[in-house]
């Protein structure tokens, strides 16, 4: 067996007095794909943040081929050759594609940047690896997907010994997971050592050879991943009983709610200049309708759309057979319509306010009087949802940036489900929460659905949407295409008909 | 988390949010010690007459702060108050005061509507209002200094109830009026979170233009109350010196008192905190003989130190 090119031994890190991590240790060798797991607050990103010296150690050692070392900060890590690429894409929007893969390192001459010389190598590097993307083109200007492909060719690009993937492909279509999947395999054959860390199981099994389970801050398992089947593997994050996993099925919705009435929500011929391009959509109280689709088919774009956030060329939206005003989210909400949005922390959490103020955000009006907030309505609405929505916070007043993204999570359907509304817009409702409250939320969704709520949901985890949803709309180049329902919902079902001809979309 | 109260985050937090008021402190202390006479009601009297001005300003600038923006327009439109004020006076003096309030409303307005509704950076659309206002005040009053003789004004400026100036009592109602508005109405908690995420305001639909509109409109009306009480002060109307760099103030008051520019907080009490510690620590060096060029240097590392504990607090 090679030598290791990372360890950790015994590290522990504490905060304000809670134990983050006890005592880890984590061996990572080259050219091996390491799995890092665990449910979020296990102490996986704290452990990544020690390793990429964002956090010192309180107690224990890192060694770098071999060596004991200390990392002052990220700098120190980079240098050394331990290259990160995080969930959120953390490049810069205005710059142009080459720009971002050299930044910080570009080729110079004469004491300047040589920017045809960059541009040559970022077109080869990206060729290499199979990106097609304009390496003059404005990184912002590219979808998300393709964002984060460059996030990761930075790494590639760099000479970096340790490359730690935190959640990589949570913003990823399914051709563009498989190509990142395929990335990461290159690089282990190039010799690096990859730390992956994912909630994903299929992504684990098909690229990761090792794997660490931590639960609350200590390692509880590491091996080979091939030793430990799926279930096995949830069984050791969740520390529950194999049996009780098996039991409750990988996803914990419950599947049927049809109902024979009328719509709640109807949605004819949406359309906006290039996003959408006919859109029809009917939800009934207590159906779930999954919105199918590759990332830019215009399926967040049609909620957005349905909640007034986006202006319409032309379509009607009704709420029980009532004409809602386009384009304006007021009058959205006002028919009961609400939107639980993809990107919590950009279009949803006011972070530096605290849990009780986003919860009651939108509903402020309601909760006032004479334009006074009433702090006792307040207070009786934010304890019901904290309560019904089991909302883990140290207290109302806690900062809601302090919470996990499970917990977040909540506090989004929280504000929203204060509305009271009709219909209930999730747009990836479970993005980047882990496995245990993501239970919750699917759970919670069934609820509501049962409660006669009706609820469109968007996902880009298939089986989610399969198990979630009571009838899924296939989306394709802003048009819906298709309709699944009943026993023709299943995750082929659905990915013959996004596939039919899926190859010209992506990149686009 | 109780066990261990005191982490340097949580001290680095605590020392953004009452820094300011230990430094008030320690000031005083100062004070007691080397400046004679410090506690005699007539030095108390005029060091909080003399803040008023700035702190009526720095009250607006804080809720334009709080929602991640900046008026550079308030000492102009201080002037354009203080020019009108002499030219309606033969109406009335509460005439004349409410044709001001208007001007400054209207002003406000008009930056508001270039932020809000045109979508111009905050510090462009004032700066444009800073550099015409003036002008414009200019203009109104021929460039001339100008006596003021009407008896309510002059009361206004010189006269006390219970040993508290009338103006300093006008700037108290200012303060306990805007902190009510953070913190206990919806439109003070709207702006809050404007400020703290804007597109997750506008996601949750609320009336964000209008927000912002008013937000400036008040600190608009604001300056021209601070225009009325200066001019009524000097008991002269001085549209060309009148606010002159009072934005600078207001803004360093703002940040000192724990407000930060990234906007998504308003500190009312703690900007009163900033606009009195950078008054005293001005007329202590004044008064114990130390030119004001050190004055300003000393201001300027407050400024340095406020700014880096936000950004060193903020997570």
């Amino acid at each position: 067996m090679t030598e290791p090119v990372l360890e950790a031994l015994g590290v522990e890190k504490r905060f304000a007095g809670v134990r983050a991590l006890a005592g880890v240790d984590l061996t990572v060798r080259p050219g091996e794909v390491h799995a890092l797991v665990g449910e979020n607050g296990a102490g996986k990103s704290t452990l990544i943040k020690v390793l990429t010296g964002v956090y010192q150690p309180d107690a224990g050692e890192l060694r770098y081929q071999g060596a004991p070392v200390r990392f002052a900060g990220p700098p120190d890590a980079q240098a050394a050759g331990i290259a990160t690429v995080y969930q959120e894409v953390a490049l810069v929007g205005s710059m142009s594609v080459a720009s971002n893969l050299f930044l910080g390192r570009e080729p110079r001459r004469f004491g300047m940047i040589d920017f045809p010389a960059m541009r040559k190598s970022a077109a080869k590097l990206l060729a290499e690896l199979g990106i097609d993307v304009d390496p003059a083109r404005e990184l912002r200007t590219l979808g998300l997907g393709v964002q984060q492909m460059i996030a990761v060719a930075r790494a590639l690009h760099s000479d970096a010994r340790v490359v730690i993937m935190d959640e990589p492909t949570s913003s990823l279509e399914p051709r563009e997971v498989d190509t990142l999947l395929a990335l990461v395999r290159t690089l282990a054959e190039r010799d690096v050592a990859v730390v992956y860390v994912s909630h994903r199981m299929d992504e684990l099994y098909r690229v990761c050879d090792v794997v660490t389970v931590l639960r609350d801050g200590a390692v509880v398992h590491t091996g080979p991943l091939a030793e430990l089947d799926r279930v096995r593997l949830i069984a050791t994050m969740l520390g529950r009983d194999i049996a009780e996993v098996r039991r409750e099925g990988s996803t914990a919705f419950s599947g049927e709610h049809e109902t024979e009435d009328e719509p709640v929500l109807a949605a004819h011929e949406l359309r906006r200049s290039t996003v959408l391009d006919g859109v029809d959509l009917e939800v009934r109280p207590g159906e779930v309708v999954g919105l199918g689709g590759l990332l830019g088919s215009g399926r967040s774009e049609t909620v957005q759309a349905l909640a007034g956030l986006q202006r319409l060329d032309s379509g009607a939206v009704e709420v029980n057979g009532q004409p809602v005003r386009p384009g304006s989210a007021a009058a959205a909400i006002r028919a009961g319509i609400v939107l639980v949005p993809e990107d919590r922390k950009v279009e949803g959490l006011v972070p530096n306010l605290s849990v009780r103020e986003n919860i009651v955000l939108a509903a402020l009006p309601r909760l006032s009087r004479l334009g006074v907030v009433s702090r006792a309505k307040q207070d009786a609405v934010v304890r019901t949802f904290m309560e019904r929505l089991q909302i883990k916070a140290s207290s109302p007043d806690q900062r809601v940036s302090e919470l996990s993204g499970g917990n977040q999570q909540k506090v989004m359907l929280a504000r929203w489900l204060a509305m009271s509304p009709k219909v209930l817009l999730l747009d990836e409702p479970t993005r980047g929460i882990d496995v245990g409250v993501k239970a919750q939320v699917q759970q919670l969704v069934d609820e509501l659905a049962d409660q006669g709520l009706g609820i469109v949901m968007v996902s880009s985890d298939l089986e989610e949407l399969v198990e979630g949803a009571d009838r899924v709309v296939v989306l394709r180049d802003g048009k819906s295409i298709s309709q699944l329902r009943g026993d023709e919902v299943s995750v082929d079902a659905v990915l013959a008909e996004i596939a039919a001809d899926a190859a010209e979309e992506v990149g686009s | 988390m109780t066990t261990v109260a005191l982490r340097r985050d949580n001290l680095l937090a605590l020392t953004r949010d009452y820094g300011v008021y230990a430094a008030l402190v320690v000031l005083v202390i100062i004070n007691l010690i080397i400046t004679p006479n410090f506690l005699a009601a007539d030095n108390l009297r005029t060091q909080a007459v003399q803040v008023v001005p700035v702190l009526i300003v720095a009250l607006g600038m804080a809720l334009v702060i709080g929602t991640e923006g900046i008026d550079l327009s308030v000492g102009s439109v201080m002037a354009v108050s203080a020019a009108i004020l002499p030219l309606y006076l033969g109406y009335g003096a509460f005439p004349a005061i409410l044709l001001c309030l208007l001007a400054g409303a209207v002003a406000g307005l008009l930056s508001g509507t270039l932020v809000a509704v045109v979508g111009v950076q905050p510090i462009v659309a004032t700066l444009a209002l800073l550099v015409g206002g003036r002008g414009l005040a200019l203009v109104i009053s021929d460039g001339q200094l100008k006596d003021i003789f009407n008896p309510t004004i002059l009361a206004l400026g010189d006269g006390s109830v219970a040993g508290i100036p009338y103006t300093v009592l006008v700037a108290v109602v200012l303060v306990a009026l805007v902190a009510l508005l953070v913190g206990k109405t919806t439109f003070g908690r709207q702006l809050v979170a404007i400020g703290g995420n804007r597109r997750a305001a506008e996601f949750a639909a609320l009336p964000v233009k209008r927000v912002l509109l008013v937000v400036y409109v008040l600190s608009g009306l604001l300056a021209a109350i601070a225009g009325i009480l200066g001019t009524a002060r000097l008991t002269a109307s001085d549209p060309s010196k009148l606010g002159e760099l009072i934005e600078l103030s207001a803004i360093t008051a703002v940040v000192v008192g724990g407000t930060p520019l990234s906007g998504g907080r308003v500190r009312v009490i703690g900007t009163v905190g900033g606009a009195l510690l950078m008054q005293l620590i001005t007329a202590t060096l004044i008064k114990n003989d130390v030119p004001v060029s050190v004055s300003q240097m000393v201001q300027a590392a407050i400024i340095v130190a406020a700014v880096l504990l936000q950004r060193r607090a903020a997570r």
